[in-house]
């Protein structure tokens, strides 16, 4: 393979099928409603491309990819909701200006980290920023004294669960269990008409594939080897006199910006932000969309997403009963009978038979030794 | 943060909140115990430990019926007969998903997490299909109600110092199995050098698959002693598991001293805080020093000297 070409011929046919999908296929195909539902799905979509780099590249499972995502969601809604306190909005409360529940429980002044969010350049700025900075300490900590595997799960497991109890404890100032509702407008634009939420949809399909071709630029660069190569070696990788710590708090920043990403658009696409986004269940659940769509492939991830939040919403909503029984037997279905997911599925048995005639070599990656 | 109290009433404080602590001290360590097994044993990560643990509440809750509706006049004593049986139903089905599951998965441990957390999410809907979604209390026995008054200030209730009693009993037996039977001896054996053990003639999958069953079995009578302090609901298992794995990872996977000082130091530390701030932030600053230590120290508090 030559370098000239960024994407093979394979990967750019992918490219463009998953594009007719989400640009032609859905929007023609379902009504509002459901269209605005999978607007959802995709902002999940942008937490899988982040967990192929981290798990499927890097090795690194991380349990608290939701805290990333909340991170975002709630620097966003924290804008949105401070649009819409405006002192006319809010002249019931007995201090107007400043968001509903803070009235509620009697906090009568704007905290001083809630104030640069009046800006949305600063807004958008600390989607990035914020989560990255995060993420860099808890990999700095971790990566530098060579903790991973299952010990890094644990621990983004536990931060996972105090960001909850934290959202959850300090209501005043973070709306508490409910989360931050009753978002309005973005820069005097009405996000909550069907329209509105069908041009979010496009934004969203937009930067999901922006996210998509910085992943694969990552995993086609010499960076990408060297992280496949430290997932499956990683003391000769030492050895040859790479710095791994590095290379694992980079991608762990990445995962968490795209994360972060997901969520930002996840409040604009919903309308509100809760910690029941945040915590463990949910941060496992993403990790499950990534798991089923195929841990090493990128497209699969988004296929993944969009697979098993649709089969959630359609089993809660027909057997309610049966959704948690399906979910756990996916857990195990996945890990113990496709480990690759559907990507995996995809490569074995349905590609070989696009291309008779022509030698396709099978391009599934195998576990580590 | 001190003023308004007198010292005599601090001291009340201290030691009826020391006390609290005691008893949450004993629930991490019975939770602990059969994770510490199973993690630090065998380095299986078990997310389905919760669930074990409730469905030996749920055989208490069934045993506690049986006998409310047959034998009333032995009903003092059922906790007992609960207690070995939740033992076996909770080991069986351990032994029973080893069987299935894990015993695939020993080479890849983040998998094995995946592929729990899948078997948690199954028991805890067949929970609330069979048993309902609402929280289930026993009626604890005539002779565990009450409280022992020790000082004018400070009441000890009897139901705790029974959990207490009887997190120490299991942590004793526990030591006796791992480090003075035969049995223990193959399962270090196994732990430390899969192949070699096998070499020398140890089962090593029916060690596996005796540990696994011994773990959760641990698991099924802490859930027994869990109902003589709170209720059970079908998820209650889940609010614990990460507290039970921090508890086991802080301590140093392999060691049980370690699990045992590990509880001892998180639960009173959550338990005096709780007095002074609100449950949540007690809880969220507690964890947050756990997980902050561990990442200056990931070995944990006891680590075993190893050359890895």
């Amino acid at each position: 393979m030559t370098k000239t070409s960024f994407l093979k011929r394979d990967e750019a046919v992918g490219l463009v099928i998953l594009a007719l999908i989400i640009f032609v296929v859905f929007p023609v195909m379902l009504d509002d409603f459901r269209l605005n539902l999978f607007g959802k799905y995709l902002t999940y979509a942008f937490v899988a491309i982040g967990l192929v780099l981290c798990w499927g590249a890097g090795g690194i499972l991380s349990l608290g990819q939701g805290v990333f995502f909340g991170l975002g969601g709630y620097c966003m809604a924290m804008f949105l909701k401070l649009e819409a306190s405006t002192p006319e909005a809010t002249a019931i409360q007995s201090t107007p200006g400043i968001p509903d529940f803070m009235d509620w429980n009697q906090i009568s002044a704007l905290p001083i980290w809630w104030q640069p969010f009046n800006s949305f350049a600063f807004t958008l700025v600390a989607i990035f920023v914020v989560p990255a900075a995060f993420a860099f300490v808890i990999g700095y900590a971790m990566f530098r004294r060579r903790v991973s595997g299952v010990y890094f799960a644990i621990i983004t497991q536990a931060i996972a669960a105090i960001a909850t109890i934290l959202i959850v404890g300090q209501q005043g100032y973070t709306g508490g269990v409910n989360g931050i509702t009753d978002l309005r407008t973005l820069m005097g634009w009405d996000i909550r008409p069907d329209g509105a939420k069908t041009t979010l949809y496009f934004v969203n399909g937009v930067l999901l594939f922006v996210c998509l071709l910085v992943a694969m630029a990552i995993r086609k660069s010499k960076f990408g080897r060297v992280l496949v190569a430290m997932r499956d070696a990683e003391d000769r990788v030492r050895f040859s006199g790479y710095d791994v710590a590095s290379f694992k708090i980079f991608i762990f920043c990445v995962g968490a910006m795209m994360a972060s990403v997901g969520g930002a658009m996840f409040t604009l696409q919903v309308g509100f932000m809760s910690p029941t986004i945040v915590g463990i269940v949910p941060s496992i659940e993403m990790v499950i969309f990534c798991a089923v769509g195929g841990r090493h492939s990128l497209m699969g991830a988004v296929y993944g997403a969009l697979l098993v939040n649709w089969a959630k919403t359609t089993f809660s909503e027909s057997f309610p009963e049966l959704w948690l029984f399906g979910l756990g037997a996916l857990f195990i279905a996945v890990v113990m009978a496709f480990p690759n997911g559907l990507a995996g599925l995809f490569d074995d048995y349905i590609k070989p038979r696009l291309r008779i005639g022509r030698a396709a070599p099978a391009t599934t990656p195998q576990p580590a030794e | 943060m001190f003023s308004g109290y007198s010292l005599p009433e601090l001291g009340a404080i201290f030691a009826m909140q020391g006390f609290a602590g005691l008893i949450l001290f004993s629930v991490f360590v019975l939770m602990a115990l059969g994770l510490a097994i199973i993690f630090g044993q065998m380095g299986v990560i078990n997310m389905a430990h919760g669930e074990f643990m409730i469905l030996g509440a749920y055989v208490t809750y069934l045993v506690s019926n049986a006998f409310a509706a047959y034998m009333p006049a032995l009903f003092g004593a059922y906790f007992f007969v609960a207690m070995v049986l939740a033992f076996c139903a909770s080991g069986f089905l351990g032994m029973a998903v080893e069987w299935a599951i894990i015993r695939h998965l020993y080479k890849r441990p983040l998998d094995t997490l995946l592929a729990t957390w899948g078997l948690s999410l199954i028991l805890q809907q067949a929970f609330r299909s069979l048993f309902g979604a609402r929280e289930v209390g026993v009626t604890i026995p005539e002779w565990m109600m009450g409280s022992l008054p020790v000082t004018d200030l400070i009441e000890i209730p009897i139901n705790g110092i029974f959990v207490m009693v009887l997190a120490l009993g299991i942590s004793a037996a526990v030591y006796v199995m791992m480090y003075k039977s035969g049995w223990g001896r193959q399962v270090r054996a196994v732990t430390q050098n899969r192949v070699m053990a096998g070499a020398v003639g140890i089962d090593t999958e029916r060690t596996d698959r005796m540990t696994f069953g011994i773990g959760c079995g641990v698991a099924g009578v802490a859930g027994a002693a869990f109902t003589m302090i709170g209720s059970t609901g079908p998820t209650s298992g889940q609010a614990y598991i990460v507290d039970t794995f921090l508890v086991v990872v802080f301590g140093g996977a392999a060691s049980l001293l370690g699990t045992i000082a590990s509880a001892f130091s998180i639960s009173q530390a959550q338990s005096i805080l709780e007095f002074f701030l609100s449950g949540s932030m007690a809880k969220v600053i507690t964890l947050l020093v756990v997980v902050g230590i561990l990442m200056l120290r990931p070995q944990g508090l006891f680590a075993m000297k190893l050359r890895k």
